[in-house]
């Protein structure tokens, strides 16, 4: 229903010319629409973009990561120096104060910390917080902080996911309270919480001195608007000023349309298929012979998909995660689109016929039938079946699949022990359980020398193309449609940053 | 009729039991509720702590034995992936779909009734056609595409109504005529065709031949006879409304009760979806039970039965 739905909805709009836009610049509001519901404005228990887009803008982590350059600058830390592989200390920003007047210093840090890394607690996303142990008060202004065991990414993870909550009103409010009346230090404070519909950002007049710059736009409003063509019309009745994530066919139809600017940004998402190499579907699954697997990395035209359906900023990718992370080694092998080799590669395994197989995606249906044609084509014939995603992953955690079209999105991490060292460590969606490539990625997760960590990621990602346990496909983008009184230029991490927004 | 009222609540309760478990057991049978809850972005550890902290790891009886304990006292949880309590949650969505099939079935009743009453007057006259054209639409349109053309041409190009929200009355004109739009035809026709027996039989005639006024006939005689199966069927489309206007509040962005439910049962919410469900079930329960006793009050022959 719902892309019939978008269909008939483009046309529909294709064939009218849009009013005139009233709201946003005159009143210094800028109208933004979220697809979907948020869950929780507190970022320790929510697991969604949305709610990345909101902890940037309300709070601030220690350090910050700058998007264009990649490099680390102090945000309510001013330094910060590894006392040893365990544990880092940090010198914090003196003066900030939270949006409820609560002065920001140790206590604060230490707090959140101890809380969020206590499981019981039970933050949504125990990856961002499982490696630190505790906190502790140095004095003041200064706090260190325990590491579970050697963990180089610490500083990306600070820069990212992990912002600083005020202790007093924390201990008070917990996530719900959190949730409800969101308080931090960051760019904006947020003013009114309809969960899941509706929240209302004002700038905060008295923002520190952050490498995030200083707010300009006055106020943001962001209502949740499931349907896309209604986004649109939003936009065109002049009540939406910026939205995102707009599907490539629309996103070129606004972009011919004089009022609109349309922007392009690649996303850290990468989409990839993966194949039962270690036989978890069965011990005679052909997946397990390395010439069916390098088959099918031959049998897919990964360019066509990206010309044709991704569009925009999307690369054809080789490695097993985003070119721009940390350690992600690009010089592996690449299979070019070449349907005869793949037959040959098949018939030499033993399927000069091909052979039959389940194939699951849980989105993109259009890419993953894209890719169910090729793999038909060279005489792999695919049973798709599309799958919830929950139902999907309830299935790979037990039995595995023997191919999947699957995606991931690292969490904005630009780090790749946020991908490659999700899967290949003999994790429940390791499909293929090659102990070398596991005690490879063990190492360079806890290295602190980067050199070591590099080589030790290249190694890994060399042989898990070398064997095609992953054939990598694409990365994604998406596609921010605003009006012409906006000036934003989006980043290539997918967030929206209201902070670098202004008024044309 | 006393009786009859009780024999009808101890059937409900039944159903709205059955319901109950019928919805709990498909709920885990639709996939990992800790995978669900955890979302795309989730990590193995991140889905293991889910599934302690939330206690999934028990027996699917015990996990619904203390969630119907703890409702039958009242307390329906919090919701796993807004942590709010349900029951506010619900009150606040609930509010929004209310107003919109309360308005949605009065549109219905208030067009198609006239309209059916009329059409049965003169069949096959112009105003016959007329409304039977506008059912055949009503039915043959799919509701998105109804709701997308109205936004298109009353918000963007006439630039009347606002294209989405809840914040004002005018923000529920189109929902309610596209939700009700759909409801209308199925009663039209009722009406009509019930109209047209009823008209056609011979206490009509009698009451004709002892010289009542054409007024009389039709809407103390006629109208009182025909409308009964069409209570019913309102009573349904009136639980319909409230518990299926996903598609009408998903276009719109109401975020009503009807859109809560179907994002809920994607994220395996479980205590958010099944308070919906009971309320849900409850509505149908309520509105076909008051559509049995109003019309015992039309009709006193089904007060016997």
């Amino acid at each position: 229903m719902k892309s019939l739905s978008l269909k008939c909805g483009v046309a529909a709009l294709a064939l009218m010319v849009a009013g005139a836009a009233h709201a946003g610049k005159s009143d210094d509001t800028l109208n933004v629409a979220f697809t979907k519901e948020l869950e929780n404005v507190d970022s320790y228990f929510n697991s969604s973009r949305e709610g990345v887009v909101l902890q940037r803008a309300v709070w601030d982590g220690l350090v910050y990561r700058d998007p264009v350059t990649n490099e680390y600058k102090g945000n309510l830390a001013t330094s910060w120096e590894w006392i040893d592989d365990l544990t880092l200390e940090f010198k914090l920003r003196e003066g900030v104060k939270f949006h409820n007047g609560e002065e920001f210093d140790a206590d604060d840090v230490v707090y959140t910390v101890n809380y969020v890394a206590d499981e019981k607690n039970g933050a949504k996303t125990q990856r961002n917080v499982n490696w630190m142990k505790s906190a502790e008060k140095v004095d003041k202004y200064t706090v260190r902080i325990s590491l579970k065991k050697p963990f180089p990414a610490a500083i990306e993870f600070l820069s990212g996911p992990v912002s600083i909550y005020p202790n007093e009103y924390y201990a008070e409010a917990g996530p719900t309270g959190m949730g409800l009346k969101p308080v931090g230090t960051g760019p904006y404070k947020v003013t009114e919480v309809e969960p899941g519909k509706h929240f209302v950002l004002e700038k905060y007049e008295g923002y520190h001195d952050s490498p995030k710059g200083q707010p300009k736009v006055g106020k943001i409003d962001i209502r949740t608007i499931p349907d896309v063509n209604t986004q649109m019309a939003e936009l065109f009745s002049g009540s939406l000023d910026l939205i995102w994530q707009v599907p490539a066919d629309q996103a070129g139809k606004l972009g011919a349309m004089e009022q609109f600017t349309v922007a392009n940004e690649s996303t850290m998402r990468i989409g990839y298929l993966t194949l039962d190499a270690a036989g978890r579907t069965g011990e005679k699954n052909p997946f397990t012979d390395v010439r069916v697997r390098r088959a099918v990395a031959h049998a897919v035209n990964r360019e066509a998909l990206v010309a044709a359906l991704l569009k925009g900023k999307s690369k054809v990718i080789s490695t097993a995660c985003f070119p721009s992370q940390f350690g992600c080694f690009q010089d592996v092998a690449n299979y070019e689109y070449d349907p005869e080799k793949a037959k040959a590669l098949l018939a030499e395994a033993g399927y000069p016929d091909g052979f039959e197989t389940d194939y699951y995606a849980y989105r993109d249906r259009e890419y993953a039938e894209a890719i169910s044609s090729f793999l038909n084509a060279v005489g792999i014939k695919t049973n798709f079946h599309m799958l919830q995603y929950s139902a999907l992953r309830e299935l790979r955690m037990k039995g595995g699949t023997p191919v999947s079209f699957q995606t991931w999105g690292s969490y904005s991490i630009n780090d790749a022990s946020a991908i490659t060292s999700q899967f290949f460590k003999f994790g429940s969606l390791d499909d293929s359980r090659d102990e070398e490539v596991r005690d490879w990625l063990d190492v360079a997760d806890s290295a602190t020398d980067p050199e070591k960590r590099k080589e030790y990621y290249a190694k890994a990602l060399t042989k898990i193309a070398d064997q095609a346990y992953w054939v990598p496909m694409f990365s994604y983008n998406t596609n921010y449609v605003f009006t012409n009184e906006v000036s934003y230029t989006p980043t290539p991490d997918e967030v929206l940053r209201f902070v670098d927004m202004s008024w044309n | 009729m006393l009786n009859f009222i009780l024999k009808r609540l101890g059937l409900a309760v039944l159903v709205a039991l059955t319901v109950s478990a019928i919805s709990f057991s498909l709920l885990f049978m639709a996939g990992d509720p800790a995978a669900a809850l955890a979302g795309e972005q989730a990590t193995d550890v991140d889905i293991e702590a889910i599934r302690r902290l939330y206690g999934f790891d028990r027996p699917m009886i015990v996990q619904y034995w203390e969630w119907l304990s703890r409702a039958l006292q009242g307390d329906f949880g919090e919701s796993y992936y807004f942590r709010l309590p349900v029951a506010d949650l619900i009150m606040e969505r609930l509010s929004i779909t209310m107003t919109l099939g309360v308005c949605g079935i009065s549109f219905a009743l208030l067009t198609a009734v006239p309209l059916g009453v009329v059409a049965a007057i003169r069949p096959n006259s112009l105003i016959d056609r007329f409304a039977l054209f506008l059912s055949v639409m009503g039915q043959a349109m799919p509701s998105f595409w109804f709701g997308l053309m109205m936004i298109v041409v009353f918000s963007i190009q006439l630039n009347w109504l606002p294209p989405s929200g809840t914040k004002t009355w005018v923000h529920f004109i189109m929902p309610t005529i596209v939700l009700g739009y759909y409801a209308m035809p199925a009663i039209m026709r009722l009406t009509r065709a019930g109209m047209l027996d009823v008209l056609g039989s011979d206490y009509i005639r009698t009451a004709r031949a002892k010289g009542a006024g054409e007024g009389r006939v039709l809407f103390k005689h006629a109208l009182r006879n025909a409308i009964i199966p069409v209570v019913s069927l309102a009573a349904v489309q009136m639980g319909f409304m409230l518990g299926g206007s996903i598609v009408v509040e998903s276009i719109f962005a109401l975020h009503g009760a009807g859109y809560l439910a179907w994002e809920s049962i994607g994220r395996n919410d479980l205590p958010t979806v099944q308070a919906l469900i009971l309320v849900f079930s409850m509505f149908y329960i309520v509105f076909t039970f008051l559509s049995d006793v109003l019309n015992a009050w039309l009709d006193p022959r089904i007060r016997v039965a």
